[in-house]
């Protein structure tokens, strides 16, 4: 057995699935076709519901890939095939040539600045030109060049060569060559995502014309980085268009073509772009034609309201048959509009396909050579009570690679597959990972000795900003003994130098004045601790981004702002102190709230890792909502699922399960919690590193709406699905949709009525044919693969009626207005089932105790709601199942595997490290005023009573200590606190005063230092 | 002292977050997007760290314009700080009134996508010191 993972694709389900598992002691190798990794996130302009920008929150992810110890990035790599059994797997990749070398190129950029070959931008979606020697997107990991060996001149027909003379660091190779390794890892995860459908495929949307482009086309072109910076433009001409429809459904939910299922994300995406586009400029028209709208996740209703009311985006219920082009090359649609029934024809500047989501070829190759079966959509096979596991034990899969599905549910799996190969590797945890040896601190002279590394990154810098110059006026700052120019200060014979520089020198601070700190800060503080000395004694001046990249044709005014840059740094980094992370022991022990399908499946994930859980139920038996299901959405019986699991619990000695259970007090922080649980009257003390929320959601009563309570015969679809376990007399079943739900008091969508609704009409159909049922809905929201539930219903005979207005029932029938034919309808009914949404429970007591936040529904509220959807604001504190929103159960449990896999990421570590730059609180100045502790959103600092002995005199006051482990280090309370007791270690008041005043200093008055300079150049 | 009058270009302090602004500032560098070398900016991890008095020490020191710049409302990496630094920056802001020098503070919110919007930020927050001239903090030093 290894303890080691390979994770096949770069997007973010993959992404997530390898930092869980690296952090989490295992060598994980993460493999990307592409060049870089960031899958179709790092195209997205914005994410739903929230309009949060992708790339911000995705590019720190990226950037934590490529720094990870315990993880190798093998991009621009194809897996060919995995064979093996759980535990010894081999998994066979060709590195292709990329005819760059990964180790010597920087990313400069010289080589595509030069590079005369211009091709189509896959990044742009195809509506800009990129080189052929480049860097697919200013975010990239890696970052290095990659040459497109199809349209490289040199490549292919022998001439050129500019980017090998240009290369700096020598790194073009043009003679490379694929290259195929073997990986020995126990376990695979396949995150192998989606292909967006090629909408050329259905000749009838003329997407030949230049104006009807795709949905990602329209993601690009909404982008600030993208072809347009933003400005929406046709394509034809240059235009600002006034008039844009979207045709929802292209390439999704139509059987011709065999693409049977619903993509999930469209209704969605199109929602989003409009709301961009509007804010872009709010004059555009825009029309979205759809079939039904499918806004079913959380906040995802609220999202489609505003886009209607607030943003006035128009949607209609119809699917436009084909564009039509005239003779002037104008277009327009014309459609049946189902809502009245009339046939219209619009004319419009611009047409976006709302383009579904495909299997994507690596899927299907990967399945083909590996004999991983797939299900009847081309995705990878799953069951719904083994959401994460294939039909090879040891393979995992997340992510759209199981079928189509948003971002959240997409981390959610990535991290439920993390927990299953951890479990499986359990044993192994720890075996194959390296950590970084450092030789010990020398000791901090109290003379800063500072040492300035200017560099020029090739002509980057150099050809805009005078480096000697710099490096010379380096030479005159107070401090400062050592200065120095470099071609390329990041590349590994300049981590040398600096070394030596460092030893030779007794420099006891470094600035290296080059590019910015969000990337390369981390490789010269190595560097600087490789030299014995402390990380935070290391300051970048980013004079490459801020400096020379923007100010390209003011050569002398850019070397100025350099210098005083440096000038910035430098005085800043005088101050500077060494800072440690401090290590603070753990509990490697998990309490686990709910003893429901998620809370179950959780804790045992959990066990299965290693660790021991507590596991509390309210309820005398465990199960929850489970208990009163009849059978699942694949005809599977629900019993079959909870016996197993209830008994895998009982029987697991890691897990100690809790009945009567509630948590009645907590303290603590991540890795330290304590608490008290009152279990049938008897107080237990529990002691716990992580926590994870899994107390579910209840039904709705209806209660006065539709004769409920009054008729006998008006039930709840919860009630209908119990009584389906012996079976219903009823011959005309009526349901009623959204009882409860998308109305004024409860505004979201209850997610599961519609499958629930479908899968019981399709329970009744089958036991008695005879029998009519009648589906009354807004908008049938059988997501994904759903979809086929609702085409089996359709085809047993089940009427599906769409109202607007609420239906009306009566003793006996169900009186509803059909829009389409523009008449009441009677439907004589002897059951009339109301379908409604689960609410909140009571997470009150929960949201005290942690201090995690509830949403304005009663639900929790997670710390991200795309790519933290299982944790909590508050570290060590974890989410899943309904307790988050309603869900289904295959979706539950993915997510409490997922939460499992995030509290494992603490569980397994020896000790919890701080973070090193965190604020301190001088208690002699501190007047317990409690400021910052209101300021805080992490509850690091608190109020403790404190004696205070000071001129014989003794008493108690209050002073504020902050937690160094549950700081983040953001400072707003050092800015908050009134008499300044608080410091923000490395960017202290001090620390950026100097910074300040260094600033306003005249470059040109500074005297140049007199005395000796041991500068050596 | 020189006789023939130069243009006046003015001293900017930008306060960027780490997590949003800065890397705008960054993605405004990699696009290549031009602007006046007037800004020099002092990276904190966030906005809700930039302290009144770093405001007046700047302007004190002579600084003609000061620029706090954080992530959009909803998109903090520290959850809600941007929402303290509006509130502390705004106050700063009435203060800086009473002695005319609150147009040279601003504080704007600028996502790690939006290069372009940063280097806008700049240019348009330049043209408007022009207006205003010299911080009178920088003469009346000079006088002395």
């Amino acid at each position: 057995m290894k303890g080691s993972v390979a994770v096949v694709g770069g997007g973010i389900a993959g992404i997530q699935a390898a930092l869980d598992l690296a952090d989490s002691g295992f060598k994980t190798y993460l493999i990307e076709s592409r060049p870089s990794i960031g899958g179709v996130m790092s195209q997205l302009d914005k994410t739903f519901p929230t309009n949060d920008c992708a790339m911000c929150i995705l590019s720190p992810k990226l950037v934590e890939i490529g720094r990870h110890p315990n993880i190798e990035l093998l991009s621009y790599s194809d897996v060919k095939s995995i064979s093996g059994e759980a535990g010894d797997f081999k998994v066979k990749v060709v590195k292709k040539a990329r005819y760059v070398d990964e180790a010597k190129c920087t990313g400069c950029g010289s080589c595509t600045e030069k590079c005369p070959s211009k091709v189509l931008d896959e990044y742009n979606a195809g509506m800009s030109k990129r080189k052929s020697i480049y860097i697919p997107f200013a975010q990239a990991i890696p970052r290095v060049a990659t040459i497109d060996a199809a349209h490289c001149l040199y490549l292919t027909k022998g001439k050129c060569g500019v980017c090998k003379k240009v290369c700096g660091p020598k790194a073009v190779d043009y003679e490379m060559k694929d290259k195929e390794i073997e990986l020995d890892v126990g376990s695979v995860i396949l995150a192998t995502g989606f292909k967006p459908f090629d909408p050329s495929l259905l000749k009838q949307y003329r997407f030949d014309h230049p104006d009807v482009i795709t949905s990602l086309q329209f993601e690009r072109l909404l982008s600030a980085s993208g072809p347009t910076q933003g400005h929406v433009t046709r394509q034809s001409d240059g235009k600002v268009p006034k008039r844009i429809a979207f045709i929802q459904c292209v390439g999704s939910r139509n059987p011709r073509i065999d693409r049977k299922h619903c993509s999930s994300v469209c209704c969605m995406y199109a929602t989003k772009e409009s709301i961009i586009a509007k804010e872009h400029d709010p004059e555009l028209d825009i029309t979205i034609f759809h079939i039904d709208i499918r806004a079913f996740g959380k906040n995802f209703e609220e999202f489609y309201n505003r886009a209607q009311e607030e943003y006035g985006i128009r949607y209609i219920n119809s699917r436009p048959p084909e564009t039509i082009v005239d003779a002037r090359n104008n277009l327009s649609l014309r459609y049946e509009d189902f809502d009245s029934g009339e046939l219209k024809t619009e004319a419009f500047d611009m047409v976006i396909l709302s383009i579904g989501l495909d299997p994507s070829d690596s899927t299907r190759d990967l399945a083909q050579s590996s004999g991983i079966a797939l299900d009847d959509f081309g995705n990878i096979a799953t069951g719904i009570e083994k959401p994460v596991e294939t039909s090879i034990s040891g393979v995992y899969v997340c992510g759209a690679a199981q079928g189509p599905k948003d971002i959240p549910d997409t981390v959610a799996q990535a991290s439920a597959a993390a927990a299953k190969a951890a479990a499986l590797l359990s044993k192994e945890r720890g075996t194959m990972i390296k950590e970084r040896e450092f030789p010990d601190e020398k000791p901090l002279l109290p003379e800063p000795r500072i040492g300035v590394f200017v560099c020029h990154c090739g002509i980057n810098i150099g050809s805009v900003v005078n480096v000697p110059d710099v490096v010379e006026y380096a030479k005159t700052l107070p401090d400062v003994a050592y200065a120095r120019e470099m071609l390329y200060a990041c590349s590994s014979d300049s981590q040398v130098t600096i070394k030596d520089a460092i030893e030779k020198n007794n420099l006891n601070r470094v600035v290296v004045a080059s590019c910015t700190p969000r990337t390369h800060e981390p490789l010269f503080q190595n560097t600087c601790r490789e030299a014995g000395l402390n990380p935070y004694l290391f300051e970048l001046a980013n004079i490459r981004e801020h400096c020379s990249w923007v100010h390209m044709k003011e050569k002398e005014k850019a070397t100025e702002k350099a210098k005083g840059i440096v000038q910035m740094a430098v005085a800043k980094s005088a101050l500077f102190q060494p800072l440690y992370k401090q290590k603070v022991p753990l509990i490697n022990k998990a309490l686990v709230l709910g003893g429901g399908v998620a809370g179950m499946t959780a804790a045992l994930d959990i066990a299965d890792n290693g660790y021991e859980v507590t596991l509390i139920e309210k309820e005398k038996e465990l199960g929850g909502m489970l208990k009163h299901t009849t059978e699942l959405y694949d005809g599977k019986k629900p019993s079959d699922v909870l016996d197993v699991l209830t008994c895998r619990v009982y029987e697991n000695n890691r897990i100690r399960v809790l009945n009567e259970a509630r948590l009645t007090k907590v303290e603590g922080y991540l890795g330290n919690f304590k608490g008290i649980i009152l279990s049938k009257g008897e107080e237990v003390p529990v002691d716990f590193g992580a926590a994870v929320v899994a107390t579910g959601a209840r039904n709705f009563e209806p209660v006065g709406l539709f004769n409920y309570g009054k008729d006998a015969h008006v039930i709840t679809q919860a009630q209908l699905e119990r009584m389906l376990g012996e079976g219903i007399s009823a011959n005309n079943t009526t349901m009623i949709q959204c009882v409860g739900a998308r109305n004024k008091d409860r505004e979201y969508c209850g997610r599961t009525c519609c499958i629930d609704a479908v899968k019981n009409a399709v329970r009744i159909k089958r036991a008695n044919s005879k029998s009519s049922v009648y589906v009354l809905y807004r908008d049938m929201r059988t997501y994904g693969v759903m979809e086929r539930l609702y085409e089996d219903a359709r085809e047993l005979g089940v009427i599906f009626i769409k109202y607007t207005r609420d239906p009306e029932v009566q003793y006996g029938s169900v009186v509803v207005h059909d829009s389409m034919l523009n008449e009441d309808i009677e439907i004589a009914s002897d059951l009339v089932v109301l379908s409604t949404p689960l609410v909140a429970g009571e997470n009150e007591v929960i949201n005290q105790l942690f201090k995690i936040p509830l949403d304005k529904n009663g639900f929790f509220l997670e710390a991200h709601p795309k790519l933290r959807p299982v944790d909590f604001a508050t570290d060590g504190v974890f989410l899943c199942g309904s307790a988050q929103a309603p869900k289904l159960m295959s979706e539950a449990i993915s997510q409490a595997s997922a939460a499992a896999s995030r509290a494992c990421t603490i569980l397994s570590r020896e000790f919890i490290e701080t973070e090193g730059a965190v604020s301190v609180v001088d208690e002699a100045r501190c007047i317990g005023c409690g400021t910052c502790v209101a300021v805080c959103p992490y509850n690091a600092p608190s109020l403790q009573e404190v004696t205070v002995t000071s001129e014989e005199v003794s008493y108690i006051a209050k002073k504020s200590r902050i937690n160094p482990a549950a700081c983040k280090g953001c400072g707003s309370c050092a800015a908050a606190c009134p008499v300044g007791a608080i410091t923000a270690q490395h960017f202290s008041s001090k620390e950026i005063g100097e910074a300040i005043d260094a600033f306003n200093k005249d470059i040109g008055l500074i005297e140049p230092k007199t005395g000796t300079v041991e500068a050596v150049v | 002292m020189t006789e023939n009058v130069t243009e006046f270009e003015p001293d900017i302090l930008a306060f960027c977050c780490n997590w949003c602004s800065y890397a705008g500032a960054d993605l405004a560098g990699v696009s290549r997007f031009q602007y006046p070398p007037t800004v020099k900016i002092l990276r904190v991890m966030c906005s809700s760290r930039v302290e009144p008095v770093f405001i007046l020490r700047a302007l004190k020191d002579g600084a003609d314009g000061v620029l706090v710049a954080g992530c959009h409302i909803g998109d903090c990496h520290y959850i809600d700080g941007n929402k303290n630094a509006e509130v502390r920056i705004n106050n700063t802001k009435k203060a800086l009134a009473k002695l005319g020098l609150d147009k040279r503070l601003r504080l704007e919110w600028i996502s790690a996508s939006e290069g372009a919007r940063f280097s806008e930020v700049i240019r348009d927050f330049t043209e408007e010191i022009k207006k205003l001239g010299q911080n009178p903090i920088k003469e009346v030093k000079i006088d002395e």
